[in-house]
């Protein structure tokens, strides 16, 4: 095995800027500019800083990270002074960015009201501790670990923080078929959804006959409701490529895929941008870090086709083709990119083998269940107080995550169901809340782990609509290649349309039953073979729900349209004239000062606007 | 009309950019339409010529992805992101009061040119649902009467892209 040179110099020199900058004598200001952080106005916050730092004649040295996952309070701007914690502040606003500026490091006022809480060592008075925030207790953070803590356009962050030490391990003292036998023995298995154990896919890449070989990074995060994907890649993109390559090495690989979609334009940007970085050092390209292993990475972005997340299809996309499935065996493994050997792995999955290379097996091994280890990271969303992105060890109970850290469901309201997995998933009722968080469990509850979506749903959900919508994503997404996919669920989608319009019919829950029992068995992917996944759980825990549509023409929780109508509750209206001015279709009438507004059912349309603008609560659903 | 017309040397200069290997079919589309705003038949044309393909299986495969439009745009594109949380948040209702109110579905432009409606899978940011784009600003925790309200602000100002960096 040739020298591997260079790194520990690489290592120490970046070390020792990682110091310089966090322990400072200026004030270091930290502000997340992830896409969620945008969309909140991040922007604009780092304006305020730029502006507020000039009028005050502050130096401070600026520095954009990813997100910390706690999206609900975005955007957040985080503080560290010299010899203190960090401080977080949420629901930043430009003006209140300013003021903290000054209150903090002019007046040594931490604003302990605004913020949410402290990162590292020392307590502030009046703020929790990382570990006391309620969003982050329990959390063990290992696909997620630098997220929000470094910049990712510095690769000098992410080996600071022990980036690349387990390529550099890997290189230097283990065999191809050593780093495998650890990632196998750390129990890994695969984060994008159906679980597979990952050193035995990796063995079996390895084992086939070929001197060319391929590894892809599957960065298609196409389920509606996860973004934990996106969230990597832009705020840790090294801990992926660096994953990719230990991957390649261990398989044999010389090229390697990153897909990714084109709807994360920020994610690749920034994902470019890395692997330049790492090209740069030598990390990645030709004879890496002089040990005599070449290999390059490709960026594709993907043209938006759900289907394209599964891997035969992802592949036919890179080779120019249409994103159709193909059936297997031959497994990609054995004939994968222009019919060779190929290994497909999750940004997760591979975030957390770089982890593993530079943290041994045992560690990672140790957390979680007996079959399933190490962590899982879900994306919160839905109705739930603490939105984003959180990371538990396997087999965590749901409603540890729902009231824990999600901090249970806003608005007085209780939760109704948790719908995980994305289309392949499933919908399980509040009193399934004990069940923990790992791929058997969730499989026997007849949900799945997919990428780790989950949305929190309230009595205001309808479970029919749920199921319909989730149908309605599946015929859209489907490539068409065989019938049960593309016909069968044209047939379910039909039916529960019909449910929820008031046409359905008692005998309709049955043929939903025998459709999904076909279409489960007949698919060629597991697009197709998944998707009757929402419409089997909600009929399984919410039954109920579907008859009130059937026999009582009737939709409980006030959502299909055919089968509401809005009132206006005269005891609270006082004809305030908000709804009046939003209805789009003038069916409310002003009647008076004081007096209750007038609404005209045969013009409503039931477009819900009256219902958003009114703030007394005089909108009545039934 | 806002659409260029786009010189013959433009389009065969996008192209030379690019190997002769069918795997750069994809990405040759994904720069044309970024230059053209949309697939144009003189597109296919070029794309086949220069990969040695027919041009039935250069529309083939263009007409499988959705990010591909064969038609112009309008001078506002306002996507509506059909994501389980933002469907959860009331995000149908939004897109079904925009068809309303600009009078085309989705996939559709409007008459003047001015508007065309789309959806997106999911934009990935659930956090904040139910969530918007217009050109290329996303609008987050929103609403249906904040949306239109929007779009009636561009329409009297009668400017053409709310972008900012």
């Amino acid at each position: 095995m040739p020298p591997v040179t260079n790194f520990t110099a690489l290592q120490a020199e970046s070390k020792a800027d990682w110091q310089t900058l966090i322990q400072s004598q200026t004030p270091h200001i930290l502000i997340g500019t992830a896409t969620c952080g945008k969309v909140s106005g991040a922007m604009s916050i780092l304006d305020a800083i730029g502006m507020t730092l000039d009028k005050l004649g502050l130096k401070a040295t600026v520095t954009q990270v990813g997100c910390f996952g706690m999206c609900y309070a975005e955007p957040v701007m985080d503080i560290a002074l010299p010899g203190m914690p960090r401080i977080s502040y949420g629901f930043m606003t430009p003006q209140k960015a300013g003021q903290i500026i000054e209150d903090y490091i002019i007046n040594g006022n931490p604003r302990p009201e605004l913020a949410l809480c402290t990162i590292g060592q020392g307590k502030v008075e009046g703020i929790p501790t990382f570990e006391e925030m309620p969003m982050l207790k329990g959390q063990i953070r290992i696909a997620l670990r630098n997220c929000g803590h470094i910049n990712p356009l510095r690769i000098g962050h992410y080996i600071a923080r022990g980036g690349y030490a387990g390529l550099y391990r890997a290189l230097s003292q283990l065999t191809p078929q050593q780093v495998i036998d650890e990632i196998t023995t750390s129990g890994l298995r695969g984060r994008g959804g159906a679980g597979f154990p990952t050193g035995q896919k990796w063995q079996f890449c390895r084992d086939a006959k070929s001197t060319t070989k391929y590894v892809i990074c599957n960065a298609d995060e196409g389920d509606p409701g996860a973004f934990m994907d996106r969230s990597i890649l832009e705020g840790d993109p090294h801990s992926v490529i660096e994953g990719i390559i230990i991957a390649a090495y261990a398989i044999g690989a010389a090229e390697g895929y990153l897909y990714v979609r084109a709807e994360y334009p920020l994610a690749v940007s920034t994902v470019k941008h890395a692997i330049d970085q790492a090209r740069q050092h030598s990390l990645l390209g030709r004879n890496i870090l002089g040990s005599g292993f070449d290999f390059n990475i490709h960026v594709k972005e993907g043209a938006g086709a759900f289907v394209c997340g599964e891997e035969t299809a992802l592949i036919a996309s890179i080779e120019g083709k249409r994103g159709i499935p193909r059936s297997r065996p031959p497994f990609p493994a054995v004939s994968g990119l222009w019919g060779k050997p190929t290994n497909i792995n999750n940004v997760k999955t591979l975030a957390m083998a770089s982890y593993i290379l530079d943290n041994n097996a045992a560690t990672f091994e140790s957390l979680g269940t007996e079959k399933s280890k190490g962590t899982c990271v879900f994306a919160l969303a839905g109705n739930i107080r603490h939105m984003g992105l959180i990371e538990v060890a396997m087999g965590t109970p749901l409603k540890e995550v729902i009231y824990g850290i999600g901090g249970g469901i806003p608005k007085n309201k209780s939760l109704k169901a948790v719908q995980i997995g994305g289309p392949s998933g499933g919908c399980l009722p509040a009193d399934m809340s004990h069940i923990g968080l790992d791929y058997e469990s969730l499989v026997q509850s007849g949900a799945i782990m997919g990428s780790g979506g989950m949305i929190a749903m309230d009595e205001s959900n309808c479970m029919v609509d749920v199921a319909r919508y989730f149908l309605s994503f599946v015929q859209a997404e489907s490539c068409g290649k065989c019938t049960p996919c593309r016909l069968g669920t044209r047939q379910m989608l039909n039916i529960l349309e019909r449910i929820t319009r008031g046409d359905g019919r008692l005998e309709d829950i049955p043929l939903l039953e025998s459709l999904a029992r076909v279409i489960k068995s007949t698919s060629l992917c597991a697009l197709g073979g998944t998707s009757p996944n929402p419409v089997l759980t909600t009929l399984r825990y919410f039954r109920d729900e579907y008859e009130a549509h059937i026999v009582e023409k009737r939709c409980p929780a006030g959502v299909c349209k055919a089968l509401i109508s809005y009132t206006i509750v005269n005891q609270k209206c006082n004809g305030c004239k908000l709804c009046v001015k939003a209805c789009p279709a003038q069916a409310i009438t002003f009647a008076g000062k004081r007096q209750p507004v007038l609404l005209n059912e045969k013009l409503c349309n039931r477009c819900g606007i009256c219902l958003d603008v009114c703030k007394l609560d005089a909108v009545a659903v039934s | 009309m806002s659409i260029k017309t786009v010189p013959q040397d433009m389009l065969k200069a996008v192209i030379e950019g690019f190997g002769r290997d069918r795997a750069n079919l994809i990405p040759m589309l994904q720069r044309l339409q970024e230059h053209l705003g949309f697939i144009s038949p003189q597109a296919v044309a070029a794309a086949a010529e220069r990969l040695g393909l027919s041009e039935s299986t250069v529309y083939s495969v263009a007409s499988f992805y959705t990010q591909f439009r064969f038609k112009p745009v309008g001078r506002n594109i306002i996507k509506a992101c059909r994501g389980t949380a933002c469907h959860v948040g009331g995000g149908e209702r939004i897109l079904s009061e925009l068809e309303r109110q600009l009078g085309i579905k989705p996939g559709e432009t409007t008459s003047d040119l001015e508007y065309t409606l789309d959806t997106v899978a999911c934009i990935g940011a659930c956090a904040l649902a139910p969530v918007v784009l217009i050109n290329d600003e996303i609008y987050g925790r929103t609403s249906t009467s904040r949306i239109l309200d929007a779009v009636a602000r561009q329409k009297k100002a009668g400017v053409s892209c709310a972008c900012r960096p």
